[in-house]
């Protein structure tokens, strides 16, 4: 199982999925219309890294983030 | 040196101390960026949330830059709530000379702006309403809206 958190203003309870990589969860979080807007502009980061492409495999007791738009300061 | 904050940051006591941190280190220059909540638009005040393990790495990164010209950086920010001609922000950089520190305070609070994990709300009417159009989607954002 994964973690998946949604962090700053993404109103939405951590989910916890059985899938083995990042295109697994696109698919699973594109079935949900609420989280729509976000994926287009959210960043994504795999236990506190970012990363740029959805080509990772995933492993039991991964954390995955997803950071909306930021404005520090 | 990172310092994160609940509410309003205690900007005198801040920059002093930083000031007497550094005072015997032989930095020619500081040069600190001090970010205050303006009134606008009707706000009451602004409201931030953070996600520190994020904030860390990406302050890292910049630290270990500023330490490859000799020079280095500390940031305040806050948590929470902060009420209008209160702050919320303030970067420093330290420098043998002045030019790598204003270049620096430049493109760190830039980077700041665009990159570090922060999410901003104004306060309305006792309500958070996140700064959407004011906020800056993060490099490579967008990947998990792609179609499999």
């Amino acid at each position: 199982m994964v973690r998946v958190e949604f962090l700053g203003p993404i109103q939405k309870e951590p989910m916890e999925l059985d899938i083995n990589n990042l295109q697994e969860l696109a698919v699973v979080l594109q079935e949900d219309k609420e989280l729509s807007e976000w994926l287009q502009n959210s960043a994504v980061a795999v236990n506190d890294t970012l990363v740029s492409s959805l080509d990772i495999k995933l492993k039991d007791g991964d954390k995955i983030s997803l950071l909306p738009p930021v404005c520090g300061g | 040196m990172l310092e994160l904050y609940n509410g309003a940051l205690d900007v005198p006591e801040i920059l002093a101390r930083w000031y007497k941190e550094e005072a015997q280190s032989n930095y020619g220059a500081y040069i600190p960026f001090v970010g205050t909540v303006r009134s606008e638009d009707g706000i009451d005040g602004l409201s931030f949330d953070i996600y520190e393990p994020i904030l860390e790495s990406w302050f890292a990164l910049w630290q270990q830059k500023a330490q490859e010209r000799g020079a280095i950086i500390k940031m305040a920010h806050s948590r929470g709530d902060v009420m209008l001609h209160e702050s919320s922000y303030i970067a420093a950089v330290f420098s043998p000379k002045r030019r790598v520190a204003l270049e620096f305070i430049d493109k760190f609070v830039e980077d700041f702006k665009a990159s570090a994990p922060i999410w901003k709300y104004d306060l309305i009417d006792g309500k958070r309403v996140y700064a959407k159009d004011r906020s800056t989607a993060i490099e490579g954002s967008g990947i998990l809206g792609e179609k499999q």
